[in-house]
């Protein structure tokens, strides 16, 4: 959250119910507080006193705005970054662009939006159906569902029926991914959906048909259950290798800063967002060309001379998606894990990632589970080196860019090491 | 501790199988039908029974036989295919309510593990398998469902919180096998009949749930546990017994062990003493 000086901010403040205002000016001060304190940027706790004030301030401070949910496993803060730049076409954007993606969070963020026109905001799986409630979105991106921290999180089947339980009776035009059946299991009781063909490399999670546990046949591309029937719908827009094919089969070459399939894949249903608010696909296409890093993922940073591009992977659909856009072996790999509460403590899904697909690479193993990955990478059959930082790795990497793929808090440790 | 739904176990007046101890008993044929080809591995229903790293122990118990000098065939079956009835080594791993319902339903209309089990295979289940193995568990729909019946052990739902965090635990120690380091996360509670011994004993962590201290179960060459992590990965010890089992010899050539060593000890250290 700005200060309470923030002139925008205050022009857009005098509107507000007075419930509402002084729900705002408290957070403002508690974020202000607490970032004098040195504890980050206090976003999340301003937005914690902000709505304990005034319950209803996440549908006050949304009423103005044309509200874009975005939720998944992963690719949210990346495809809401894309769509933040698309619709900046079509006015200004207030977002939560940091990733603080629980209602604490995104109240901070659209407290601090001042004449926002759009609000695009990434929403946590789980709290997806409540923020939909809050801030009746024009438009919701459902991008995937699969397995991710099963020691705290519900099951991943039960997050899809959460979604379409809580989504049913939306007015917002849904776009979700027709190539993961358990979204389209979610999307597919609402009243408008735009379906993406936007592939999945993960299929896991989604072996058993959402809607009758038939086992799901799924035939290259397509899906369906023999036995209820319930099948991937025919998609409105679709990624065809490098290129968004639009609902009138026009096609628009995608040219992004960002590496890898998955992030064409967000492009894609980009797009198809932004068409929802008159954003034409090569306007947004030409705008998403403009997002480089997101939250430091996918950062080329210098570190003890050598190139390192930091990569981001939480569960076993990110990693499959990370491996096929590092560079080719013999470029070094360094892999951090950590087991925090906020990775998930229980290692096991380390056996759901194919680390054979590293054969090739040096490999530089690190983090709080590192030997946990010591053992999975043996089996794999693979030749490795345990390190205890990344200062150590990188000396003992051969020459080349380094990747370096980490899970969400050895991933914040890798961007301090670097000072990123 | 939270009291188990069934106070009795259900089974006790007519045990389906006998009631003397059990003994590990490799079963004598299996060597004769080893030597003609492989060790057939068979992985039951991994499209619905492998929601966390269960692949692993299919991973490391091929990894250290084929370390052994031994071919090994992994046969993957899908929850629409029969069971083979053949196998040397059939594992079953953990799962969400629903699927495991349903894995309950195909295996029990299939009976390929059921006929395999009458020829001795050797059978290691994980949690919701584990469940499967018994005589019933309580489904997604809240049903008391019946399981298969190969190891004598029901399984109610707790009503306190769920188990979830690491695990440390002496097994039995007919079977002479190190301390078993695991992770489990699950809200059954299993109650042992006459028929099974407990796997081990928790020194931390729950186990089966029933608050005696009890983890998993096995008879002959059945073994049911909790233990994610995955079991294999931190255990190699319980691969190279079901190995040994399926060879019916009593040792194995050996087979380096320096990064299990080094999980085990600093696994077995942070449960001991958690930061």
């Amino acid at each position: 959250m700005p200060g309470p000086d923030s002139e925008a901010a205050a022009v857009r403040d005098a509107s507000l119910p007075a419930r509402a205002k002084i729900a705002v000016t408290a957070g403002r001060v508690a974020a202000a507080l607490s970032q004098k304190a040195g504890r980050g940027s206090g976003s999340v706790i301003g937005g914690k006193i902000a709505l304990r004030l005034d319950p209803d301030l996440l549908a006050t401070l949304s009423d103005h705005l044309d509200v874009v949910l975005v939720s998944a496993t992963n690719g949210k803060t990346t495809t809401t970054r894309l769509i933040a730049e698309a619709l900046r076409a079509a006015g200004p954007v207030v977002s939560n662009a940091l990733g603080a993606n629980m209602p604490a969070g995104i109240t901070a963020a659209l407290a601090g939006g001042s004449e926002a026109r759009f609000g695009v905001i990434e929403v946590d799986e789980k709290y997806l159906a409540g923020v939909a409630r809050d801030t009746r979105p024009k438009a919701i991106a459902l991008l995937n569902l699969s397995r991710d921290q099963l020691d705290r999180a519900a099951e991943t089947r039960m997050m899809a029926e959460k979604w379409r339980e809580g989504l049913q009776d939306t007015d917002a035009v849904i776009i979700a991914n027709a190539d993961d059946p358990l979204v389209t299991w979610a999307a597919s009781s609402c009243r408008k959906v735009v379906w993406v063909a936007a592939g999945q490399a993960w299929k896991e999670d989604a072996w058993s048909c959402p809607s009758c546990g038939g086992v799901m046949q799924r035939p290259g591309d397509d899906w369906f259950c023999q036995d209820c029937g319930f099948r991937r719908p025919q998609p409105h827009w679709a990624l065809q290798g490098t290129h968004v094919i639009d609902p009138q089969r026009g096609a628009w070459p995608i040219q992004l800063q960002l590496p890898g399939r998955a992030n064409l894949a967000n492009a894609t249903s980009s797009a198809a967002v932004a068409a929802v608010f008159g954003v034409a696909p090569q306007v947004a296409l030409q705008r998403m060309q403009a997002v480089t890093a997101v939250a430091g993922r996918y950062d080329v940073v210098q570190y003890h001379g050598r190139d390192v591009r930091l990569l981001l992977a939480k569960n076993p659909a990110g990693w499959l998606e990370t491996f096929s856009l590092i560079d080719q072996p013999p470029a070094p790999v360094i892999l951090s894990v950590n087991a925090m509460d906020a990775d998930g403590t229980d290692t096991s899904w380390l056996w759901d990632v194919d680390y054979e697909r590293l054969s090739g690479h040096p490999i530089f193993v690190m983090g709080q589970r590192k030997l946990d990955l010591a053992v999975r990478l043996e089996v794999a059959g693979l030749q490795f080196h345990v390190v205890d930082t990344l200062e150590q790795a990188v000396r003992m990497a051969p020459p080349g860019r380094i990747e370096a793929i980490a899970n969400y808090t050895a991933f914040q440790q890798l961007r301090k090491a670097v000072a990123n | 501790m939270a009291t188990p739904p069934f106070q009795e176990n259900p089974y006790q007046q007519q045990p389906p199988y006998p009631t003397e101890p059990p003994q590990p008993r490799p079963q004598s044929g299996r060597s004769q039908r080893m030597s003609e080809s492989s060790l057939r591995l068979v992985w039951v229903y991994p499209d619905l029974l492998s929601t966390y790293g269960d692949r692993g122990n299919a991973l490391v118990v091929e990894r250290r036989a084929r370390q052994r000098g031994l071919n090994v065939q992994r046969i993957d079956v899908r929850s629409d295919q029969a069971v083979p009835t053949s196998g040397d080594i059939y594992l079953i791993g953990g799962g969400e309510d629903r699927p495991q319902r349903l894995a309950a339903e195909r295996l029990a209309a299939d009976q390929g593990l059921v006929r395999a089990a009458e020829n001795g295979a050797i059978i290691f289940s994980v949690c919701a398998g584990y469940q499967i193995l018994g005589h019933e568990f309580l489904n997604d729909r809240g049903e008391r469902q019946p399981g298969l019946g190969l190891l004598d052990v029901w399984t109610g739902r707790g009503e306190g919180a769920r188990c979830v965090g690491d695990v440390l635990a002496e097994t039995d120690p007919q079977l002479n096998l190190p301390q078993l380091t695991g992770f489990e996360n699950h809200q059954g509670i299993t109650h042992l009949g006459q028929g099974v011994k407990p796997l081990a004993q928790v020194q931390v962590g729950r186990g089966n749930g029933t608050g005696d201290g009890t983890e998993g179960a096995w008879r002959d060459t059945i073994f049911g546990t909790y233990l994610h992590g995955p079991v294999m990965a931190r255990n190699p010890a319980v691969a190279d017994m079901l190995i040994k089992l399926a060879l019916d010899v009593n040792a194995l050539p050996p087979a380096d062990t320096t990064w299990y060593d080094a999980l085990r000890a600093e696994r077995i250290s942070a449960t001991r003493q958690p930061a």
